[in-house]
């Protein structure tokens, strides 16, 4: 379903993402403070916190979608800190949004086609693919990996609710990921729908590491092996999955006293 | 813009059928029969209808679809589109033959024109790189902007525009052993031109490169966190918008024997918007309806007008009023009216089907 990337730049046992002392300000509000922070290739982590924690200002600052106004970002030991969305895009990242961000006058096979196009070459192509297109089959696969093989040709605009947010993971997941950022994948989703992103998220090769944020905690604590508490902009306590369930003041801050049920 | 709501035509990239040629199926009975009319017009057809009437949609035309393309797919009101036309119009009466020979270098048509249309190409191209990186209203202003500035340039400079009074003179070639100033086969040489473009719209349309620039009318940072260089894309369809527009802009000096500051000046620009407008932007066929609607109501409101008493000179008036009356109706054109009421016509099984 998805496959390896290849010939992409890594340097040495280099971490698949590292951040050094990143911040970012809104005017004269400070969403992130020094945010330090390393992911190992192929491993899963929650990102856990209350809004306003600056869980999405993270993720943006991570794509380029909003350049951090200091500190350093590295994507599998190069510096990307500069880099436009689409060149970190190239590089392997990819990010699903939190509301989704699909092309609601275009097919569900169109729409995966293009991302499967962003991160091709020839993206500039004047010629209309044929059957055999390499490309159509990689777009097919996806969509049957997130089970919308029934709606392929509809358009997204048409699309329930649930099947829009399952395309926004098969859009992350197109081309040749080596590092997915997840925002909130599975809100709004029922609890059928759930057990299947959870399923999605734990087949996925061994080799992709993500960053999920997730408020649901059946889902969290079921697909990650560490997890970064935030608050108020910064790194609040960082550790394994029951760690953090178990911390007391986690459990004060965030949890509020037991399991949060959404 | 509000002018392009996500109301585009589902389009697929990808074939429906084995065979090759299932896009012979997909025309509508009403476009065979128009193509048959086109094709036949000559032999019932004045000159006059020939070329003053469709010869000159068809160009107006095409450089209100090379509008259409920028604005439709890739949500960029652009105001450049004339002034790329009439960049190559200039170019082909300065590298080309006209009255003023002591400008004109006399080229042969076969240099002439292809290195007009590389230059206006290369003009309308970087006026796309100026205008991307701004949104609605901007991009119309600084699009505005440059094609003022050609006006103004071409209306001061008398080395190699010459001035006010521009260039006189210049006639169709002849080529393929046919004098493309019969009015027969200029009409042929127009009507093939529109055809052309506005096949290659539709094909490039639904291609990756076309796709993806409905991607970033829809929704630029997506595309961006897709992997797309939105930038680049939109200059890269300013870049093939210029080439429609400049093939455009030989065939209007061809049709006008002359050009001079006032044909790409102000009032012809904003024609071309209300052309594309009018005719509708959501498909390549709109500015071609916008482009044959103006072309008669700019030819019979004079004589309409003297016929009621009226001042002749107001036909600028009857053009406006007929415009706002059809955007009142539809903000989508006249292809927008025309796919309201094809459901009542054809009935719901054929209103389906897609006519080019």
């Amino acid at each position: 379903m998805i496959p390896v990337s290849a010939g992409l730049k890594t340097t040495g046992n280099a971490n698949a993402l590292e951040l050094r002392g990143v911040s970012r300000m809104f005017g004269a509000l400070a969403a992130l403070s020094d945010i330090t922070l390393s992911v190992r290739p192929g491993e899963r982590r929650g990102v856990l916190g209350s809004n306003g924690a600056g869980k999405t200002t993270l993720f943006n600052c991570i794509t380029g979608d909003f350049p951090p106004s200091g500190g350093i970002i590295r994507f599998f030991g190069e510096d990307v800190t500069n880099f436009q969305p689409h060149e970190r895009i190239r590089r392997g990242l990819r990010r699903t949004y939190q509301i989704s961000a699909l092309f609601a006058g275009l097919t569900v096979l169109d729409n995966v086609y293009l991302a499967c196009r962003g991160v091709s070459r020839n993206r500039y192509s004047l010629l209309r693919p044929g059957r055999n297109d390499a490309l159509f089959a990689a777009a097919e696969g996806l969509i049957d990996a997130v089970h919308l093989t029934d709606v392929r040709d509809r358009l997204v605009g048409e699309l329930a609710y649930g099947q829009q947010r399952q395309l926004e993971i098969a859009l992350a997941l197109s081309g040749a990921p080596r590092f997915v950022l997840f925002d909130e994948p599975a809100a709004g989703l029922s609890p059928t729908e759930r057990a299947d992103l959870v399923t999605i998220l734990t087949s996925l090769p061994a080799h992709i590491g993500f960053i999920i944020i997730e408020h649901d905690m059946d889902v969290a604590l079921r697909v990650v092996e560490s997890v970064t508490m935030m608050h108020n902009g910064r790194i609040f306590k960082e550790g394994r999955p029951d760690e953090i369930e178990s911390d007391p003041e986690v459990q004060e801050l965030y949890l509020g006293g037991g399991h949060a049920h959404h | 813009m509000a002018v392009v709501e996500s109301n585009s035509a589902a389009t697929s990239a990808f074939p429906r059928d084995g065979n090759g040629f299932g896009w012979l199926q997909a025309i509508h009975p009403a476009g065979w029969a128009l193509i048959v009319f086109l094709l036949f017009l000559p032999a019932f057809g004045s000159n006059f209808v020939l070329v003053q009437i469709f010869g000159w949609s068809f160009i107006l035309g095409m450089i209100a679809l090379s509008l259409m393309f920028l604005a439709g797919y890739g949500g960029m009101v652009s105001l450049v589109q004339m002034t790329v036309a009439g960049c190559a119009g200039y170019m082909v009466a300065i590298l080309g033959d006209s009255a003023i020979t002591q400008i004109s270098l006399k080229w042969p048509w076969w240099a002439a024109v292809p290195i007009a249309v590389l230059i206006a190409t290369i003009f309308g191209t970087v006026s796309g790189a100026l205008s991307v990186r701004t949104e609605g209203i901007y991009t119309i202003m600084i699009t505005l902007a440059i094609a003022s500035a050609f006006y103004y340039f071409t209306l001061q400079n008398y080395t190699i525009f010459n001035g006010f009074s521009g260039f006189n003179g210049i006639s169709p070639p002849h080529f393929l052993g046919v004098d493309w100033r019969d009015p027969t086969a200029f009409y042929y040489l127009s009507l093939f031109s529109a055809a052309l473009s506005f096949v290659v719209v539709l094909y490039v349309s639904r291609s990756p490169f076309g796709l993806a620039l409905q991607g970033t009318r829809d929704n630029a940072r997506r595309m961006a966190a897709l992997g797309f260089n939105v930038t680049a894309h939109r200059i890269a369809a300013y870049c093939f918008a210029s080439v429609i527009a400049a093939f455009a802009g030989v065939l209007l000096v061809w049709y006008q024997g002359q050009i001079s500051p006032g044909t790409a000046g102000v009032g012809p620009v904003v024609d071309i918007l209300v052309i594309a407008v009018v005719g509708g932007l959501s498909r390549p066929i709109g500015p071609f309806v916008g482009a044959l609607v103006y072309v008669l109501l700019r030819t019979f409101s004079i004589d309409a007008l003297q016929a009621v008493g009226l001042d002749g000179k107001r036909f600028q008036l009857v053009i406006g009023l007929g415009f706002l009356i059809v955007l009142l109706f539809s903000p989508d054109g006249l292809i927008g009216i025309w796919q309201r009421i094809r459901p009542r016509l054809l009935g719901p099984r054929n209103a389906e089907g897609g006519t080019p």
